[in-house]
């Protein structure tokens, strides 16, 4: 059978009844048993949910029905978005045996659609991490260069699509965890504005930053996951009722004389130097698609990843307060109640996940509030102002989306400060809201993949789809 | 020295979270840099700036007003109690908290 499905090849497939839903699930289910022993980027399967699924799809084929849009897609689910009845442990401890009784919204939507879920993906412990080496379970190896992280968080979601263990995946994008790992693994990543996406079911690690967001093999596929999952879900009051725009239609839209604003913080120092060639060739593609280029300024840039520090530390400070051993996870019994919340919890999380937790305890804490927490919040509005005046003036904004390749396993762990410096161009549209995606520009060397990264203003997804599409299908990716 | 190894005992009694000797030592001395790192923000005068309490703009939210309160099944008591590490149906056992 074909080495890599896509969303349209594996429907037309089934349509023309050349393969089964379920024969298809099987087929990637054989190359999980003999490459995830390797990259370690599925933690748990969930193979009679996903036959039972597949087995629905070709019931439908069998009884000539019309096709979902998503009908028999593999999909892979990062761990920290719940599933009912199939074990979700956000790569913790602290959840090893947690069975969610009910399924995120996006979840509903993609089977809905007729995609099969394949099982749960690899990542830093509660998404908190840049190269999924924080995963209780181990860490995951970039398909790619096997001696190289994927990235992170997502990094279980973005190894299992490149290397065609899934067709597409979820992934969760709190300061790049989605786009991130999809630069460095070589995959198209996305995550639409703040609010597009319902996070019902999602574990939260930062409230005001988390969304769910889609990796595939090209745009169209990642687009094409997008639609499904986005929009209103009353479960989620962060969801908003902004229409959801037909992302198929925008991507057919010419990028001729579309305005692109390059910030020049982004090229500063700090930057890999294959990073820089690589992107500044995208750039020059961009150029010879009759794109306009001007270049643009985002003076806040500089304090992005200090603004992101103390705002999703404080919030996951909070949103961590859950776990006491009480309702789910083991318990560590202490001789009272709070010596068991104590316990559990010392014991339950691991170093990033306790690292963070006093860091935002701390800067929430009477004496250091205003000085950090609120601080981080009027930066924020800077940052967010800063971009909201670039896009008086353009369509989009590009940026490399990383600034180093994949890095080697184990470089960077004991240098928290240094982790968090590989975010330094994600945070930013993170704290802002907007979508951004990354796609493939290029390979440093023929081997590590470079990502550029698109953002668009607050609900502009199709510009952002349209743009990157454009750029894929002038070759970006052999740059 | 932006944090003492004090601090770090008294935030981790806040957040209910045991920590070992060497753990303390190092997460003191990684938190103190990050602080380091994060003094940079004093260089930015924002004395007339309003904090970003949230994301969304009014208008996107406008609409986005809170749903009707219905009553809908929620049958998953028997699903969440059978994986609690201690359940008494329909509870979940803890610890005396109240001494008598």
């Amino acid at each position: 059978m074909t080495t890599n499905w896509t969303i349209s090849t594996v429907r037309e497939a089934i349509a023309a009844k050349k393969a089964s839903a379920r024969e298809i699930a099987a087929e990637h289910y054989k190359r999980i048993a003999a490459r995830n022993p390797e990259i370690n980027a599925f933690l748990t399967l969930c193979e009679k949910r996903a036959y039972a699924q597949a087995d629905r799809v070709d019931a439908m084929v069998a009884a000539g029905k019309p096709l979902p849009p998503l009908a028999g897609v593999p999909l892979a689910i990062k761990d920290t978005i719940s599933t009912r009845g199939v074990r979700t442990t956000c790569s913790s401890k602290i959840l090893d045996n947690y069975i969610p009784p009910y399924d995120a919204t996006a979840v509903i939507r993609l089977e809905a659609a007729g995609a099969v879920i394949l099982g749960k993906t690899n990542c830093d412990e509660f998404a908190m991490g840049s190269s999924t080496e924080n995963s209780a379970y181990g860490p995951v190896k970039n398909p790619v260069a096997l001696d190289c992280v994927p990235g992170g968080s997502s990094g279980g979601s973005a190894a299992a699509v490149a290397a065609d263990l899934a067709v597409a995946a979820l992934g969760t994008d709190t300061g790049g965890s989605i786009r991130q790992p999809g630069a460095m693994c070589g995959i198209p990543a996305m995550m639409g504005s703040y609010g597009r996406v319902s996070r019902y079911g999602l574990i939260a690690f930062a409230s005001s930053l988390d969304r769910i967001g889609p990796l595939a093999h090209n745009v169209a596929d990642v687009a094409k996951v997008l639609q499904i999952i986005a929009g209103r879900d009353p479960n989620d009051s962060t969801s908003t009722t902004a229409p959801v725009e037909d992302y198929a239609e925008g991507l057919a839209k010419p990028v001729k004389r579309m305005k692109i604003g390059i910030p020049k913080e982004y090229f500063g120092a700090g930057m890999d130097a294959g990073v820089r060639d690589k992107v500044e060739a995208g750039i020059a593609l961009l150029r010879k698609l009759g794109c306009e280029l001007m270049d643009i300024h985002l003076p806040h840039t500089d304090y992005a990843i200090a603004t992101y520090y103390i705002i999703a530390t404080a919030e996951a400070s909070s949103n961590l307060a859950r776990y006491d051993g009480v309702r789910f996870g083991p318990r560590v019994e202490g001789d009272s109640l709070i010596a068991t919340y104590r316990k559990t919890r010392g014991a339950g999380f691991g170093a990033e996940v306790k690292r963070r937790i006093v860091l935002g305890t701390y800067v929430l804490s009477a004496g250091y509030y205003d000085a950090y927490y609120l601080k981080g919040q009027k930066v924020r509005a800077l940052i967010a102002q800063d971009f909201r005046e670039a896009f008086q003036k353009v369509d989009v904004i590009v940026t490399p989306t990383s600034p180093v390749p994949a890095f080697k396993l184990g470089e960077r762990v004991n240098d928290p400060l240094q982790m968090y410096l590989a975010d330094i161009y994600t945070v930013t549209g993170s704290l802002a809201g907007l979508p951004g995606i990354s796609v493939p520009c290029g390979r440093i060397g023929g081997k590590l993949p470079v990502g550029l990264q698109v953002f668009g203003p607050a609900f502009g997804e199709v510009k952002v789809l349209q743009l990157a599409h454009a750029f894929e299908q002038a070759g970006g990716a052999a740059l | 020295m932006k944090i003492s190894r004090e601090d770090v005992l008294r935030v981790a009694e806040l957040a209910y979270l045991d920590l070992g000797e060497a753990e303390l030592e190092t997460y003191r001395a990684q938190i103190d840099e990050i602080l380091e790192y994060i003094g940079k923000l004093n260089e930015l005068d924002t004395s007339k700036v309003e904090p970003m309490a949230q994301v969304l703009a009014d208008e996107q939210t406008a609409d986005a007003t809170l749903r009707e309160d219905l009553v809908v099944p929620c049958a998953v008591a028997d699903d969440v109690l059978a994986h609690a590490p201690d359940p008494e149906p329909p509870y979940f056992r803890v610890p005396k908290v109240i001494e008598r």
